[in-house]
């Protein structure tokens, strides 16, 4: 088998031959032109067969003539140069790095281009003069790196990288490691002159460098701390807003009244440690996007037809969102259906697998309405718009209150629910010992209050959190599993309910089961059968074509293909219809359960022979994840299909699994509400569009994916098909997080108890304080990386033997 | 040793200018993306040697 010198695909028979090398197809062939006269052809030098085969329609992106829409997506325009950054999901090597970075070599309208990588974008300044934003994009599509627009790139707004902390990072690690220099002479109390010349320098000196420190990198900490104790809630930056205020206070006071050295140190690096926390736990997936709605999947433009039927009809390319109700629009093969619409002309074979997940295409007749979100796979259409974008049928889910506001917000995590009890604890004690001192020396007091406040400060404490589940985030990303924020791991252990979408998800959306259900098929009828599939376009007959055996390929005396309907045909005096039922065998009657299933029906000289059906096979592991689930959480399916499929759901799942059918979007939405007023935590598992309002309602919303470049709606985190049989394990990783947390509590306890020790006795000087603070948070952020990556280990690695063991058994 | 008010404000001075390098370098967006520059790093060199190459072969 020969491979394709551009994108690697194997060739088919008709291999194109240029350059003494193998191409799959034209487009391929075209790009390798391109390329090596223009002195490119280092791009395969770097990596082998790096290209990606061109798939573009011709017309896809009309919609980039019309300059409205084109000055949306410019970054910057002007007369000399252009600036756009354009997401193209297609970059995935080195080579396309250096292929799309000298573009100007291809161009001389296009001055510079660089690659943003992790984002999978490109950044291209060209002049408008020299070549227009729809020639670029032709011209990027013709090496295979098409472009992704839609309609949200068109309503952007200006995109601010919020690098505040970094900023408040750099700021503390700086004032950090200067005040540490500058409190170093003082640690050894030694009597010495010179020393005692320069400390109040030195004091000085610090206490200007905690300003920035303090009222700066610290300011997170006061703001929520306020916004906590507002909502009547004591959280974890309680007591650190209270113990950075009492440490910059009482070290002022002690450098202002010549008492001592102060506690600038433990200060700056406290703030240092918990920004690195948070720092830590914000690992972000860029090219991954969890707020995509509608808009990111569709068109941004589409082709209407004015005046239709009269002496001035013309085509005009118009935003989707101009759209109004009684326009007839264009659809071109593979294009996204926007609006709701009417079917005016043309074959329609309509793809609802972004919105439902159902792989097999619908086909429709004339004057029936079609749903947005499809897309069409048989050429072009006429049709008429129906409803405006925003009051489609699918459209319409985004109304829901669900997605007006960040609404999740009731979720308390561990370290908040125990600070409560810490900062009220910390408070009494305080109080206590200040109480107690009173009889002992009154003069005492305030140091020993303050003492108290300032080594109870819960800086190990606020970094249990953060760094488990940052760690644990990372090692979720490894295997496939990517979240949104860390703290969705603290939530998915709280977890008692299940639900999972059926089509798409537990099903998947490429493999297809073929089994054949009634008489038997004589070679004749069979080769007859064969023989017309093979003239067909319907996927289909398509697909059913590739899986049968092939046999003496008949020449048809007769032909006739029926949109939406069937096909017949006839060879050797013998006649074959193939289709839908109705179509097929007009008289007979079969139960509706047998109709609900995507089937070919086929009859031979007008007697119903049998159909063949199509199911969509169940991921590996179903049954294993839903039994290992089942032990402790409570499992649904919800399917917006009929119940066809309830019997071999059955079969398949524990019977303890609740199901329901015939489920609109809304429905799925108001099901999940249902679930979390009954007090549960519920983790829903969907992947089309269809579930949108139903991840966005849930305690966790996953998105299941085959490929995680292609777009999913909004979700709380991504999942790569492949690891689909691994839910489980996630669950208990995440268990085994929440368990890590805990110890690592006890374990800052514990060194808050020797720390009050010191305070409460009147001993805190700043060496105890300087040694005592970084050594417990070092010592938890230790402790939590190594036992999480530890229990990681164990898990999934004990997963990893069970697939093998599995593999063995099914092998036997 | 009134030389150190000399040296200790040349080691501030000397702190804050790396300082501020870092909030300019972070400003300008250099730590937006780490991958493709120690990608792009290795190609240079390997452009100008293709070009050489073909303007060789085209004499």
């Amino acid at each position: 088998m020969k491979l394709c010198y551009h994108c690697g695909e194997a060739c088919k028979s008709d291999s194109l031959v240029f350059d003494e090398k193998d191409f799959c197809c034209n487009g391929c062939k075209t790009v390798y032109e391109i390329l090596s006269s223009n002195d490119l052809d280092y791009y395969y030098a770097l990596d082998n067969r790096p290209g990606i085969s061109p798939k573009t329609q011709l017309g896809k992106f009309d919609f980039l003539k019309n300059d409205e829409i084109v000055e949306k997506l410019l970054e910057f325009k002007s007369k000399e140069v252009c600036i756009v950054n354009l997401l193209i999901p297609e970059i995935h090597c080195s080579s396309c790095i250096w292929v799309l970075e000298n573009l100007s070599k291809l161009h001389p309208g296009i001055k510079t281009s660089q690659v943003n990588f992790p984002e999978k974008t490109l950044r291209i300044h060209f002049s408008a003069e020299k070549i227009t934003f729809s020639q670029l994009v032709e011209l990027l599509c013709k090496l295979g790196y098409e472009p992704y627009i839609s309609l949200s790139d068109s309503d952007k707004k200006e995109k601010n990288i919020d690098r505040s902390l970094i900023y408040k990072l750099g700021v503390a690690g700086f004032a950090f490691g200067n005040i540490m220099f500058l409190s170093f002479p003082e640690y050894f109390e030694v009597k010495e002159f010179w020393l005692d010349q320069f400390k109040y320098v030195f004091r000085w000196l610090m206490f200007a460098f905690s300003l920035p420190v303090v009222f700066y990198s610290a300011s997170t900490y006061f703001i929520s701390a306020f916004k906590g104790l507002k909502s009547g809630i004591l959280n974890i930056d309680v007591p650190i807003a209270l113990g950075i205020t009492v440490l910059f206070l009482r070290s002022t006071f002690e450098v202002v009244f010549d008492l001592g050295t102060g506690f600038f140190d433990s200060l700056s690096g406290l703030v240092f440690f918990l920004l690195l926390g948070r720092f830590f736990q914000q690992k972000t997936y860029s090219y991954l996007s969890f707020e995509r709605d509608y808009k990111s999947y569709f068109p941004i433009g589409i082709t209407r037809i004015n005046h239709p039927n009269t002496q001035n009809q013309n085509e005009e390319q118009v935003e989707v969102y101009k759209l109004r109700k009684g326009d007839k629009i264009l659809i071109r093969n593979n294009e996204l259906i926007p609006v709701d619409a009417k079917l005016l002309e043309g074959d329609a074979l309509i793809d609802y697998s972004f919105v439902t997940g159902e792989a097999v295409p619908v086909s429709i007749k004339k004057a029936d309405k079609i749903y947005a979100g499809g897309k069409q796979t048989a050429g072009l259409l006429q049709v008429e718009v129906l409803k405006p974008v925003e009051q489609s049928y699918l459209t319409q889910l985004w109304n829901n209150e669900v997605f007006d506001k960040n609404f999740k917000g009731s979720f308390q995590d561990l370290t908040n629910k125990i600070s409560g009890y810490f900062t009220k604890a910390i408070l009494s004690i305080s109080i206590l010992a200040t109480i107690a001192w009173y009889f002992i020396d009154p003069s005492m007091m305030p140091k020993v209050f303050t003492a108290v406040l300032i080594i109870a400060c819960p800086c190990a404490l606020a970094l249990a959190a953060p760094f488990t589940l940052g760690n644990l985030l990372r090692i979720f990303g490894q295997h496939k599993f990517y979240l949104k924020e860390a703290n969705i791991i603290e939530k998915m252990a709280n977890i008692d309910a299940v639900v999972f979408d059926k089509t798409g998800t537990l099903t998947s959306t490429k493999r297809n089961i073929i089994t054949y259900e009634g008489d038997l098929l004589s070679e004749e009828e069979k080769s007859l059968l064969n023989s017309t599939l093979r003239a067909s376009n319907h996927p289909l007959s398509r697909s059913l074509y590739e899986i049968l055996e092939q046999n003496d390929i008949k020449t048809l005396d007769y032909f006739t293909e029926e949109v939406g309907k069937g096909m017949a045909a006839s060879a050797n005096r013998n006649s074959i219809k193939i289709g839908a039922f109705k179509y097929v065998a007009e008289n007979n009657e079969l139960e509706q359960d047998v109709l609900n299933q995507t089937a070919v029906h086929i009859s031979t000289n007008n007697h119903y022979k049998g159909r063949y059906i199509l199911k969509n096979e169940y991921r590996e592991n179903v049954t294993q994840l839903f039994k290992e689930l089942g032990q402790n959480k409570q499992l649904f399916v919800l399917s917006g299909d009929n119940d066809g499929e309830r019997k071999s759901l059955e079969k398949l799942l524990p019977l303890s699994t609740k199901m329901s059918f015939n489920q609109k979007p809304q429905d799925k939405l108001q099901f999940i509400k249902k679930l979390q007023e009954e007090g549960k935590s519920v983790m829903m598992i969907g992947d089309g569009l269809n579930d949108a309002g139903a991840l966005k309602q849930s305690d966790v919303g996953v998105v299941i994916s085959e490929n995680i470049n292609v777009f999913s709606p909004a979700c709380d985190a991504i999942l790569d098909a492949s690891v689909f049989g691994k839910i489980g394990q996630f669950f208990s990783l995440a268990n085994s997080g929440h368990r890590i947390i805990k110890f690592s509590f006890l374990l800052s306890l514990f060194y808050n108890l020797i720390g009050l020790g010191f305070a409460v006795t009147g001993h805190l000087s700043p060496i105890v304080a300087a040694i005592l603070m970084p050594l417990s948070s070092i010592s938890i952020v230790a402790f939590t990386t190594v036992s999480s990556q530890y229990s990681a280990k164990r898990i999934l690695k004990k997963d990893a033997k069970n697939i093998q063991y599995q593999a063995e058994l099914n092998y036997q | 040793m009134n030389i150190i008010y000399v040296l200790l404000s040349i080691s501030v001075v000397v702190a804050i200018v790396f300082f501020i390098a870092f909030i300019i370098s972070v400003k300008r967006g250099q730590y937006d993306d780490t991958y493709t520059p120690s990608v792009r790093m290795l190609f240079e060199d390997e452009v100008i040697d293709s070009k050489e190459n073909s303007k060789i072969t085209d004499k």
